[in-house]
C-alpha cells in the first residue's frame, strides 16, 4: 500500500492505496466522488476525465499514487454547491445531454478546451472533444453548448455563473 | 477492468531509476505518462511486477535550446512538446506529429518519449523523429550513450533501449524546412493506417532535399528514401505525384482490421505526395 | 387535436430539462455508483472460445484466494442456473435452445458465461479468476449464415439439429405476377452489418436482501424495470410480489438494455443464496462480447416495375443471424421490418421470408429501430437503383410512387393502415434547405472536371412505425406481451402533482416532457410536477421504453389520467362552489363558474379538501388521484425526408460527409428541443452504421472489435453539424397527436448515405458500396468498378 494526499474539489484527502489502483476508482470508492464514471477500459471514451493540476487527463489513465501531491477538479467541484459554471450552465440552456454518463467528461474536456482557446471555431471544439465520446447527442447540442459557454464566459466572470 | 498487483516507486534521478529497474528485475517497468501502459496493464495483456515512475526527473522534463539542435526530455508531455515555441520554431514537424497522437487528455499526460520508447509501428512519433534525424541519449548501468534514429528503432514495440536502461532525452537538428505531417486515419481517435512525416527543403521552387518517414508501413517507422531520391529536383505537383509512387518500396505493411498490406501501400503513395505538396508548397 | 394543443400552455415549447441540473453536477445515481454495506462482487469467467466442450471446470481454486466468498461453475449453481427467457416465439415450430446463465458442458459464443467468482472487492473477484481451473475441447465455429444452413454444417445445438431457427413467411398479394408484368426487375444483395449498441454507461446490476422481509431489490441498468421484475421472478422463481426492480439514472441504452441478461438472473439468485448484497458492473470488453448486438442480416431484395417507373411489387428473403442464443425478442427483430419493407411505396403485390439463424456469435437482439433500420436501408436503396435502371432522377421515382397525403388512411400492402402523413411537404421543405438543384449542379461540375473528390447526394425518404402497439396485435405475432401503458396522477395536499408513469427513461428526457404533457391539462406548472419511473415499487404498473413508444404510449396515457384527474376534481369543486359539475369550466389549473369568475377554486385547493374528506359530495372517495392504462388503436407512423451531401475521396476511399439536412414528421411535438436532440443522435447512429461501425469476427468466432479501441463509435470530430426542420401532421389514431422520434434518425440516416457515397461513385460504374464504407471498402469498390484488382 502507498500513502497519497490529494486535493479534490478543493478539500484534502489522505489514504492508503494499492498502487494498481486507478485514480477514478479512487475517486469513486474510496473518496465517494461518484460523479466522475468510467465508460471503457482502453481510455477511448473519455467519461473520466476530471483535471488534474488544471489539465484534462482520463482519470482512468492515471494511478492513483500518480496524482500524490495533485489537485484534482471533478464535475461536482466546478461550482460551489447549487451554483453553476457557464459549461453546466450553455449545456442545459442547448440540450448538449440527454442520458448523462458523458456529461461529467465532456464537461471537463470543454472546461479544458476553452481555458486553452476561449475562442473557439466549430472545428476546433470538435477537434477539442475527439477523445470524449457521446452515444446519444450526435454531438451537434455539445458543440452548440461549448460555443455558447464560450460566449458566456467572454461576456464576463459573473455572467453565467448562476 | 483492474491491473495485476505490482510495486510502485517513484524516482527523482537516473540513478535511482536504473537502480530500480535493476532491483526490479525483468519484470520491471518504467511508467511516466502511462498512457500506453496503462490501458495494456487494465486488459492484462502486461503483468509487472514493479513499476518504475520516472515522471518527476527534473533531467526528462522540458526543451532546451543546444545551438544546432534541441534537446527535449524524455518525460516532457505530447502537449508540453507541442506548444512549445522552440519545437515549433526549430522542429515544427514534431509539434505537427505530436498533436495528432490520441486526444487532448491523453497529450496532457502521454509522454514524447514514452511514445518512442514504446515504438508502436502505427504511432505517429517515431517516423517524425527519423524524417528528423533525431538522435537519442540512452542512460545504462554503463553510463550514457548516443544512439542515432536509424539505428534506434529496432522492431515491433522494441527500441535500443534494453530492459535496464532508461530514454533520458532525445535531440533534433535544428530544421527549417517546410514540413506537415498527414495522417490516415478512420476516426479523429483511431489509430493511423498509414502516416507520413516529410520535411523539405524548397530552394526557388524547387525541392533540394527532403526526409519522409512513414507511420505504420512496417514493424517499425522507416524512411522512405527512394522517394527521398526521387523528390531531388522536383517542382511541380507531377514530379512530386511521380516520386511518390516509389512510397511504399521496401516497406513491409501488414493486413489488419482496418487495411490490407496493399491498400496500405497505395495509401502511402497517395498520402506522401500531398504530405510532400503541404510541406513543399509546390 | 385536443383543445389543449391549441392553448397557451407548456406543450410543445423547448423547456429546458428537469433532469440536467444532478446530470450536471455529478450528483447522479447510475446502479454502479451504489455500495451497500456485506456487498459482495462477482466477476465472471468468459469464455475465449467460440465453441467448445468444457471437459474440464474445478472452481475450488478460487475458493482459497483472499476475500473470496463463494465461486460456482453450472454444476455448483445447480437449480440456481436460470435460464435467458425469450418472449417472441414467433412461429409454432421456433426452435428455442436452452440458454442456462452458466453454460453447461458447452460454449457457444466468446463471451459466454463459464463460472463466476464472488468476493469482498472487485480487484479479489476478478483476481481470483485465475484460479479457476478450467479445459476446452474446441469446435468448429459457425459463423457464416449460409454456411450454417447447409447439411453437414457443425451445429451451434446439436439437440435442434439444425441451424435454421426458424422460418416466417408473409405473402402479401401475387409477387410472381407482378414480376410477370414488370418491365424492369432489380435485385440486390445487401448485408445490413452487425453492430454493437455501445450505450455509454456499462450494464450494471446490485441486487440485495431487504432485512427480514422476503423482499428482493434489483437495481439495474436497464430499459425494463416492470418487464425485467416480471421475467426474473418466472426465471428465478421467486415470487414477483417480493422483487422491486429499480433502474435509476441510466445512461443510454438503444435498445441493448432492453433483456433480461443472464448477469441479472446471476446477480439476484446469488444475492438470495449468499443472504448478502451482490454486484456485478461489466467492463467495456465484457460489454463488446456479453451484451447483445443488433441487425446482422443478409437482405436479398427485388423489386419489380414498369419502365416509366411505377413498382409493381417487392420480394424480400432475409437471412437474420440469432447468434448463438435467443434473448429476449431476437427472433422477432426482423419481423418488426418485415412490414416496413413496402414503405411509403404503392405497390400490388409483397413477398417476405425471413430464416432465423443459429451461428457462434454474441446474441443479436433489438438496437435502435430494431428491424425497420434494416428494412428502411434495403428499399431505399433498392429504389435509388431502380431509378438508376430506368434513368430515372431518384426523386422523381419516389414521388411518383409514394402515398399521396390525400389517400390517408391508406393500408399499405403489408397490410398495415397509416393513419396520416405529407410526404410531400416534408420533402418540399428538405429540398428547400438543402439547395439540391445548386449540389447537383456542382456534382456534374465535379464529374465533367474529372475531380478526384466527387460529390454525392443521398436521399432517404422513410417511414417506420412506432409505439409497440395494440395488444392483440402482439397477440397475433405470438409476442407475449402486451403493448398497453399505465400512469397515475396525483395531486398532492399541497398543490404539487406526482405523474407516476409506466415508461422507463435513459436519456429521453421524460421527466420534462412527461411534466409537460400534464401541466397543459392540470394547468399547474411544470416545475410542481414530480414524475415518479422506473421503480416497480414506486411505480408499479408499466411496459417501459423501447420502440419509440414511451410517449406514443405513454403519453396518451398521461393524458387520459390527468383527464380523469380533472373530471374528479370538477365533481369536488362543483360541491365547495355549489354549483352543477356542467357550470363549471377548468382554466389555468382553476374551475371556474361560468359567467361569474370570481367564483373559482384552484386544483390545489381542490386537492386539500381532497385530503381533509371534511366536505365532499356524496359518493366521492378522499384524495385527488386518477390512473388510466392505455392500450393504443394502432401504430404511429413518423416519417421524413433525409437528404446527405458527401465527398468521396476517389483516390483514397475516404467519405467526407459535407451536409446532412432531415425534414421529419413525428406529429405534435411535446417539447421541440427534446425531438431535435433525439433526431440528432439517432441520424449520428444511423451514419456510423454507414460509415464506421461494424462488429466483425474471424472465421474461429473470435471478435476482432472487442474494444472502443477497434470498434469504431464516432468523435465530434467524425461529424458534421445537422440541419433539422420538421413537418407537423397530428397522428389521428393517438389522442396527443404524437407518433415517436428515438428511432426515426436511425433509421433514416444510414440509407441516405450509402446512396450518397454510390451517387458520387455512379459514373465510374459503381452500383453498391458495403457498409461500413471504410475508405478501403470505398476505395476497392471503385477499384473493382473500374475492372482493375480486387
Amino acid at each position: 500500500m502507498a500513502h497519497i494526499s490529494v486535493t479534490v474539489d478543493g478539500t484534502s484527502y489522505q489514504g492508503e492505496v494499492e498502487p494498481r489502483k486507478l485514480l477514478v476508482h479512487w475517486l469513486r470508492e474510496d473518496i465517494g466522488r461518484v460523479g466522475t464514471v468510467v465508460g471503457c477500459d482502453t481510455s477511448n471514451c473519455g467519461a473520466c476525465t476530471v483535471l488534474l493540476n488544471g489539465r484534462s487527463v482520463k482519470s482512468c489513465s492515471v494511478l492513483a499514487v500518480q496524482a500524490d501531491g495533485c489537485e484534482v477538479t471533478t464535475i461536482q467541484g466546478l461550482a460551489d454547491g447549487n451554483d453553476w459554471h457557464p459549461v453546466q450552465t450553455a449545456f442545459k440552456e442547448c440540450h448538449g445531454l440527454q442520458c448523462g454518463y458523458c456529461t461529467p467528461g465532456m464537461v471537463m474536456a470543454a472546461v479544458d478546451l476553452l481555458s486553452e482557446n476561449p475562442t473557439p471555431s466549430e472545428s476546433e471544439i470538435r477537434e477539442g472533444l475527439e477523445g470524449n465520446l457521446c452515444r446519444c447527442t450526435g454531438y451537434h447540442n455539445i458543440v452548440k453548448s461549448v460555443a455558447y459557454a464560450a460566449d458566456l464566459m467572454s461576456a464576463g466572470p459573473t455572467k453565467g455563473a448562476k | 477492468m483492474i491491473p495485476v498487483e505490482f510495486d510502485y516507486v517513484k524516482v527523482t534521478s537516473i540513478e535511482q531509476a536504473l537502480a530500480a529497474l535493476k532491483s526490479g528485475g525483468e519484470d520491471s517497468k518504467i511508467i511516466s505518462g502511462g498512457q500506453s501502459l496503462l490501458p495494456v496493464l487494465r486488459l492484462r495483456m502486461a503483468e509487472p511486477s514493479v513499476l518504475v515512475d520516472c515522471g518527476g526527473i527534473d533531467e526528462m522534463l522540458g526543451v532546451r535550446d543546444d545551438g544546432d539542435s534541441i534537446t527535449i526530455g524524455a518525460a516532457t508531455t505530447h502537449h508540453g512538446v507541442m506548444s512549445n515555441p522552440l519545437v515549433q520554431k526549430h522542429a515544427l514537424l514534431l509539434a505537427q506529429a505530436t498533436a495528432t497522437v490520441a486526444d487532448p487528455a491523453i497529450r496532457h499526460r502521454g509522454t514524447t518519449g514514452g511514445a518512442l520508447a514504446h515504438a508502436d509501428p502505427a504511432g505517429d512519433i517515431p517516423a517524425a523523429a527519423l524524417a528528423l534525424d533525431t538522435s537519442f541519449v540512452i542512460a545504462g548501468p554503463g553510463g550514457r550513450r548516443t544512439v542515432a534514429a536509424k539505428d534506434f528503432f529496432l522492431d515491433y514495440f522494441t527500441t535500443a533501449v534494453g530492459p535496464d536502461e532508461i530514454l533520458v532525452s532525445f535531440s533534433i537538428p535544428k530544421c527549417d524546412w517546410g514540413s506537415n505531417y498527414s495522417k490516415f486515419n478512420r476516426t479523429a481517435q483511431a489509430w493511423a493506417i498509414v502516416g507520413v512525416a516529410a520535411v523539405v527543403n524548397v530552394q526557388g521552387g524547387v525541392i533540394k532535399e527532403a526526409r519522409i518517414g512513414l507511420t505504420n508501413m512496417a514493424p517499425t517507422a522507416v524512411r522512405a528514401s527512394t522517394v527521398e531520391a526521387a523528390l531531388v529536383g522536383a517542382a511541380s505537383p507531377a514530379d512530386i505525384t511521380a516520386a511518390a509512387m516509389h512510397a511504399a518500396d521496401g516497406t513491409r505493411a501488414t493486413s489488419d482490421l482496418h487495411a490490407k498490406a496493399d491498400y496500405r501501400e497505395h495509401l502511402a503513395r497517395v498520402i506522401t505526395a500531398r504530405a510532400v505538396r503541404a510541406a513543399s508548397g509546390i | 387535436m385536443t383543445a389543449a394543443l391549441e392553448t397557451d400552455t407548456a406543450l410543445g415549447k423547448p423547456i429546458r430539462r428537469k433532469e440536467d441540473a444532478h446530470l450536471l453536477h455529478g450528483q447522479t445515481n447510475w446502479t454502479d455508483n451504489i455500495q451497500l454495506p456485506g456487498t459482495v462482487h462477482m466477476a465472471i469467467l468468459r469464455s475465449p472460445m467460440a465453441h467448445a466442450k468444457i471437459t474440464k471446470l474445478d472452481v475450488s481454486g478460487a475458493l482459497k484466494q483472499p476475500g473470496v466468498v463463494a465461486a460456482y461453475g453450472a454444476k455448483e449453481l445447480g437449480d440456481l442456473n436460470g435460464g435467458v427467457p425469450c418472449v417472441w416465439p414467433v412461429t409454432d415450430d421456433i426452435k428455442m435452445p436452452a440458454f442456462p446463465a452458466l453454460a453447461i458442458d458447452k460454449v457457444r459464443q466468446v463471451g459466454d458465461c463459464v463460472a463466476v467468482v464472488l468476493a469482498t472487492s472487485v480487484a479479489a473477484a476478478v483476481d481470483a479468476l485465475d484460479s479457476i481451473v478450467v479445459s476446452y475441447d474446441q469446435l468448429p465455429a459457425v459463423t457464416d449464415m449460409e454456411a450454417a444452413l447447409e447439411s453437414g454444417s457443425a451445429l451451434v445445438h446439436d439437440e435442434i439439429e439444425t441451424n435454421a431457427c426458424y422460418v416466417y413467411k408473409m405473402p402479401c398479394g401475387d409477387y410472381e405476377a407482378s414480376r410477370a408484368k414488370a418491365d424492369v426487375v432489380v435485385a440486390r444483395r445487401f448485408i445490413n452489418q452487425r453492430l454493437i449498441p455501445t450505450f455509454m454507461e456499462p450494464r450494471s446490476v446490485v441486487a440485495a436482501p431487504m432485512g427480514m422481509s422476503d423482499e428482493i431489490t434489483i437495481w439495474s441498468s436497464t430499459q425494463i424495470p416492470h418487464v425485467l421484475r416480471v421475467l426474473l421472478a418466472l426465471v428465478t422463481g421467486i415470487p414477483e410480489n417480493n422483487l422491486r426492480v429499480v433502474a435509476p439514472d441510466v445512461g443510454g441504452g438503444f435498445g441493448g438494455k432492453l433483456q433480461c441478461y443472464r448477469e441479472e438472473i446471476l446477480v439476484t439468485n446469488l444475492a438470495k443464496k449468499l443472504g448478502r448484497p451482490v454486484k456485478w458492473t461489466e467492463t467495456r470488453s465484457e460489454n463488446m462480447v456479453a451484451t447483445h448486438h443488433g441487425r446482422d442480416q443478409i437482405q436479398d431484395i427485388e423489386i419489380a416495375a414498369t419502365k416509366d417507373g411505377k413498382i409493381l411489387g417487392l420480394k424480400v428473403t432475409l437471412l437474420a443471424n440469432m447468434g448463438a442464443y435467443l434473448q429476449i425478442i431476437t427472433p422477432g427483430v426482423p419481423l418488426l421490418g418485415m412490414f416496413m419493407y413496402p414503405a411509403i411505396y404503392k405497390m400490388d403485390s409483397y413477398d417476405f421470408t425471413c430464416t432465423g439463424v443459429f451461428t457462434n456469435k454474441t446474441p443479436t437482439d433489438a438496437y435502435r429501430g430494431a428491424g425497420r433500420p434494416e428494412s428502411t436501408y434495403a428499399i431505399e436503396r433498392i429504389v435509388d437503383e431502380l431509378a438508376a435502371e430506368i434513368g430515372m432522377e431518384p426523386m422523381e421515382l419516389r414521388k411518383k410512387n409514394w402515398i399521396k397525403h390525400e389517400e390517408f388512411p391508406f393500408t399499405t400492402v403489408a397490410g398495415l393502415t397509416y393513419d396520416t402523413g405529407n410526404y410531400e411537404a416534408a420533402t418540399e421543405k428538405a429540398l428547400a434547405m438543402f439547395d439540391y438543384d445548386g449540389l447537383r449542379a456542382e456534382q456534374a461540375q465535379r464529374r465533367a472536371a474529372g475531380d478526384p473528390v466527387q460529390l454525392g447526394i443521398g436521399i432517404s425518404t422513410f417511414t417506420e412505425m412506432c409505439g409497440l402497439a395494440p395488444s392483440r396485435t402482439l397477440g397475433a405475432l405470438k409476442y407475449v406481451a402486451g403493448g398497453w401503458e399505465h400512469c397515475t396522477v396525483r395531486a398532492l395536499p399541497t398543490g404539487k402533482i406526482e405523474v407516476v408513469t409506466g415508461t422507463s427513461p435513459h436519456g429521453q428526457g421524460h421527466e420534462t416532457a412527461w411534466s409537460q404533457i400534464a401541466s397543459s391539462i392540470l394547468g399547474v406548472p411544470v416545475e410542481d410536477i414530480e414524475v415518479i419511473h422506473s421503480d416497480t415499487g414506486r411505480a408499479p404498473y408499466g411496459m417501459d421504453t423501447y420502440g419509440s413508444r414511451s410517449l406514443a404510449v405513454g403519453g396518451q396515457a398521461i393524458k387520459a389520467a390527468s383527464e380523469r384527474l380533472v373530471e374528479k376534481a370538477r365533481v369536488i369543486a362543483a360541491h365547495q362552489l355549489e354549483c352543477s359539475a356542467s357550470d363549471l369550466e377548468f382554466v389555468n389549473g382553476s374551475f371556474q363558474v361560468k359567467g361569474d369568475p370570481s367564483k373559482s377554486q384552484a386544483l390545489g385547493a381542490v386537492a386539500f379538501e381532497a385530503f381533509t374528506a371534511h366536505n365532499l359530495p356524496p359518493g366521492v372517495e378522499p384524495t385527488l388521484q386518477a390512473e388510466a392504462t392505455i392500450d393504443p388503436e394502432d401504430f404511429s407512423y413518423p416519417h421524413g425526408t433525409h437528404l446527405a451531401a458527401l465527398e468521396v475521396d476517389t483516390e483514397t476511399g475516404q467519405v467526407k460527409l459535407r451536409k446532412y439536412v432531415c425534414v421529419d414528421d413525428v406529429g405534435m411535438q411535446v417539447n421541440p428541443m427534446i425531438v431535435e436532440g433525439q433526431v440528432h443522435g439517432g441520424v449520428a447512429q444511423g451514419i456510423a452504421q454507414a460509415l464506421f461501425e461494424g462488429a466483425e469476427y474471424d472465421d474461429d468466432g473470435n471478435l476482432l472489435t472487442a474494444s472502443l479501441a477497434d470498434y469504431l463509435i464516432p468523435s465530434a470530430a467524425d461529424l458534421p453539424s445537422f440541419e433539422t426542420g420538421s413537418t407537423v401532421t397530428p397522428s389521428t389514431t393517438h389522442p396527443l397527436g404524437t407518433k415517436g422520434v428515438g428511432e426515426a434518425g436511425a433509421i433514416a440516416s444510414t440509407p441516405a448515405i450509402i446512396n450518397g457515397i454510390v451517387d458520387a461513385l455512379r459514373h465510374l460504374g459503381v452500383t453498391d458500396v458495403a457498409m461500413p464504407a471504410s475508405p478501403q471498402t470505398v476505395w476497392r469498390t471503385i477499384q473493382a468498378a473500374k475492372g482493375g484488382a480486387k
